[in-house]
């Protein structure tokens, strides 16, 4: 089907195909309209929107769309394609809640203030904070453009490198000295260290690695954590805002440049000779020709599934099988019939997000399960009420509880048949702990499993940030060196989303700064 | 586990050096003693003088045990594609029944290996190198509907190269090889079973390689051998192969180039043209792996070395030696040097670095340091970039082959 008014080009007459309508799929194809390509986008999905698509979980109930929260949606991203997500948009908390103790409020950007905590305690995590935000505001500077090149050096690169070295040192010796012990660092050590309170440590160890598969005790998780603060929202490094009508805002975007989008329209391959591109072949079988092709689909669907293996190195196909990509995250959506009740927590808790993790501990063993192939016997939560910010999502006065339970594992061993229901009872248990009687009022509840999500979402191994973000798959290195900076050896083949720098998350940077290298011929 | 148990799964232990299927009558032949590691087998230097060894090569027939020589089988639908993704010549056109000189590249261009591909039916290929590969071939096969397997045990391989070799294998009853041109295979009976033959080598000669599955390996080789004795055969060593083949200017894994996948040091790796490979890459056939660097090193001028055949004054070899231009400005190094016997010229391949070798031609030299009795003596000789192959016989193209 075509949901545009502009006709369907015939095949050979558009400059640019982009494949996957994700919101990294939307923003590359808007800013190529908007530079006065003709651009052509194919959704595989009967709607647009990728992670951001809203989806029916329970008649009469919907999820506003795998990615529950913004908290990273780039600024350059909203002004090129005329977004209005963030502009005035009020952050919303975080609440902590473990059983048996007062909930922990952060307000602000990431907790500008924090209640629940004695003054020692606010005042030390203020301090954390501050260094945190200054060392996410150095590495911030590599995420809004094109990662550097190793086959010699350009000024522009040089100039990110001595910004950022001049950026480290303007705040003295000793933060400089601390960013560069810290950067490689686990989260574990660095909560440790600064912090006493077991509910800011369980946070932080949440928000390091949700999504990743590292526990807070792996090697590099405070990269997680870095990555979370280098995003803004409304110009507040750590904001949040919940995610509503987000697939929306950039489909619309899409149809004002004038883009031609065709959904259900799944690529089956794409089409190239002698190592240049010619065009894709539909899962019906028409061919459309084209010199450009922009992949916003996950690197190793572009190239273990659509680019014919003959038209690859060898290297790259051994490389792209060894991305890590397997995810750990399991998401739960349920339907309730009236609003959800945190006792304890501030009135507007429920307008944010409400992380329930006791300690740094538990989110460390809860991470043993998945090294296993198990599911965490007592998973951390990430709980959000979309109905709040968009209460179209349910029937009227009826509500929805999405929460992200980690770990899950990708494959369990015993399969998901028979972890799921278990996982779920578990989940719903530590709800119930932080919302006496919230089981009484759940009409449904639909666990969305990695593998789940790897089928509905095109997500291999259901990795929503399209591949782990630790050090070797990051930069120069994401996904794998053969294919960082979003050209690839195949002439005219550009990836674009999550898999590409800076990496995954509600930015649409990847589809920004891919449109931006496309146009540039050689590099932004 | 009991001690027993234990001891008898060691066994492999006893013997760390592999024994080819011919070994009992190499043993048997063997003057002196003299072995080296051929990929994990035990395979003779020499049997016994490395002068008569060479002479029976250029004058009548030279038996050599190649089942060392890395095999693999590849096979299935999808076996041409596959080989024409992994290697540099177009695969599509080679012809049932037929071999062909090949090599193959990583992403960067840089030379894994070279290799004889024999096509012995539509969808079947045996692969012989020098060095182990079965990871790469694995790897790049995801997405091939093909099977690979190692066979370098269950196959045996003799090379039978000399003027009177197919004098030999006609004595030996396999005189319907006569119709075999250079480079095609054919498969004919013998008294044991039925033996592969092709008409290829390593010495620039008229000559043949003969494979059989392991456990025919003896009769073989009785068979061969015995016909041979009124036509001067004589079971050889590397040592004397070595010679011929420099003299063919044919190159060598490991000594005249290092696999990419091998080299330890930056740098060390080359590209195709840089080895004197270039007449095999095919940018016009589908894509194969290392086509985009090395296209884009042509482009761009990117290509370091080249491999040129040297003509050096004097007879001492010059065998590792460091090539200069000027006398004074390193150019290059020897990678293998002899006086050849048959050319009767003092001949080497030499790894140079470009501009050298290219666009630089004239004023080498190279230093000779020869050892003799407790005293270098130090040489510098002047040499000639001169043409490969250092010795062309009619007879190794002849059709029919020579009846000597």
């Amino acid at each position: 089907m075509t949901s545009s008014d502009t006709p369907t080009p015939a095949a050979g007459t558009c400059d640019v195909i982009v494949i996957g309508g994700g919101h990294n799929g939307l923003t590359a194809a808007t800013v190529l309209a908007k530079a006065g390509r003709s651009v052509l986008l194919l959704e595989a999905a009967e709607t647009l929107g990728g992670a951001t698509r809203p989806y029916t979980f329970h008649s009469g109930f919907r999820s506003p769309g795998l990615a529950h929260l913004l908290n990273r949606l780039d600024p350059e991203v909203e002004k090129a394609l005329g977004l209005d997500l963030t502009r005035d948009a009020a952050l919303t908390p975080t609440t902590v809640l473990a059983p048996g103790r007062p909930a922990v409020t952060l307000r602000g950007a990431y907790g500008e203030t924090v209640k629940g905590v004695t003054p020692e305690e606010a005042r030390a995590f203020a301090a954390l904070r501050r260094k945190l935000m200054f060392q996410a505001s150095v590495l911030g500077r590599f995420l809004r453009k094109a990662p550097p090149r190793l086959d010699g050096a350009h000024l522009s690169d040089l100039l990110t490198a001595g910004g950022a070295g001049l950026k480290m040192l303007s705040h003295g010796r000793e933060e400089a000295r601390d960013l560069l012990r810290m950067l490689l660092t686990n989260v574990a050590d660095v909560a440790d260290e600064f912090l006493t309170d077991d509910r800011l440590k369980a946070l932080l160890a949440c928000d390091a690695t949700l999504g990743f598969r590292l526990g807070p005790r792996s090697p590099t998780s405070l990269i997680g954590l870095y990555y979370r603060l280098t995003g803004e929202i409304g110009g507040k490094r750590g904001g949040q805002i919940p995610a509503s009508r987000v697939a929306q805002a950039f489909e619309a975007a899409a149809h004002t440049a004038g883009v031609t989008i065709r959904t259900g329209a799944r690529v089956a391959a794409i089409l190239t000779e002698r190592g240049a591109v010619t065009g894709v072949r539909l899962a019906d079988g028409t061919t459309l020709a084209a010199t450009s092709v922009v992949s916003a689909l996950h690197p190793r669907t572009t190239f273990l599934d659509l680019v014919s293996p003959a038209e690859c190195d060898t290297g790259l196909v051994r490389a792209l099988t060894h991305y890590r990509t397997d995810g750990v995250t399991a998401r739960i959506d349920i339907a309730l019939d009236r609003a959800p009740v945190f006792p304890g927590a501030p009135a507007d808790a429920a307008t944010g997000r409400i992380v329930v993790a006791r300690s740094l501990g538990q989110v460390e063993e809860a991470f043993n399960a998945v090294k296993y192939g198990r599911a965490s016997e007592e998973p951390a939560l990430e709980i959000t009420v979309p109905t709040l910010a968009d209460p179209d999502l349910a029937p009227a006065g009826r509500h929805t509880l999405s929460i992200l339970a980690q770990y899950a594992p990708y494959r369990p061993r015993e399969g998901w048949g028979t972890e799921g229901p278990a996982f779920v009872s578990r989940v719903l248990s530590l709800l119930e702990n932080v919302s006496p009687g919230i089981g009484a009022t759940i009409i449904a509840a639909e666990l969305l499993t990695p593998d789940a999500m790897e089928e509905r979402f095109d997500l291999p191994g259901g990795h929503w940030h399209h591949g782990e973000m630790q050090p070797d798959q990051l930069l120069v290195n994401r996904p794998i060196h053969a294919l960082s900076g979003y050209r690839t050896p195949i002439d005219g083949l550009t990836l674009a989303a999550a898999g590409s720098h800076p990496g995954g998350g509600i930015s649409g940077l990847p589809g920004l700064l891919a449109a931006r290298t496309l146009m540039a011929g050689s590099r932004p | 586990m009991t001690l027993t148990m234990r001891l008898r799964a060691q066994a492999h232990i006893e013997t760390p050096r592999l024994e080819t299927p011919f070994h009992p009558r190499l043993a048997a032949l063997d003057r002196v003693n003299d072995w080296y590691n051929w990929a994990g087998y035990k395979a003779p230097h020499a049997l016994d003088d490395t002068e008569l060894e060479y002479f029976a090569i250029r004058s009548t027939a030279s038996l050599f045990d190649l089942s060392p020589m890395v095999k693999y089988r590849i096979e299935g639908k999808d076996a041409e594609r596959y080989l024409n993704r992994l290697t540099l010549r177009d695969v599509s056109r080679q012809k049932t029944g037929t071999v062909q000189y090949t090599a193959w590249c990583d992403d960067a261009g840089h030379v894994l290996d070279d290799g004889t591909l024999f096509r012995l039916a539509p969808d079947v290929f045996r692969l012989c190198c020098q060095d182990r590969h079965l990871p790469w071939l694995l790897d790049s096969a995801i997405g091939f509907d093909v099977d690979i397997r190692e066979e370098t045990e269950e196959i045996a391989g003799l090379a039978l190269q000399g003027p009177t070799a197919f004098a030999t294998l006609k004595a030996a009853g396999l005189g319907n090889v006569a119709s075999l041109r250079p480079f095609q295979i054919t498969t004919l009976p013998a008294p044991f079973g039925d033996v592969t033959i092709s008409r290829t080598g390593f010495t620039a000669d008229l000559g043949y390689e003969l494979f059989v599955p392991s456990e025919h390996a003896l009769a073989l080789w009785d068979l061969i051998h015995a016909a041979g004795q009124a036509y001067g055969l004589r079971a050889i060593g590397y040592d004397a192969l070595n010679r011929a083949r420099i003299e063919a200017g044919f190159i060598v894994a490991g000594a005249d180039f290092i696999g990419a996948d091998i080299a330890l040091r930056p740098g060390r790796e080359r590209m195709p043209d840089e080895i004197g490979l270039d007449w095999l890459v095919d940018p016009a056939k589908p894509h194969f792996n290392g086509r985009r660097a090395i296209l884009h090193a042509r482009r761009t001028g990117a290509l370091k070395h080249v491999l040129v055949g040297l003509e050096i004054e004097g007879n001492v070899p010059a065998e590792g030696a460091i090539v200069y231009h000027g006398r004074s400005r390193e150019a290059g190094v020897v990678t293998a040097a002899i006086w050849s016997p048959t050319a009767k010229r003092n001949i080497a391949l030499a790894s140079l670095t470009r501009p050298f070798g290219t666009e630089i031609t004239n004023d080498l030299w190279v230093e000779i340091y020869a050892l003799r009795e407790l005293s270098y003596q130090k040489m510098m000789k002047r040499a000639v970039i001169v043409p490969r192959p250092f010795v062309s016989l009619p007879r190794r193209t002849a059709n029919p082959p020579g009846l000597f």
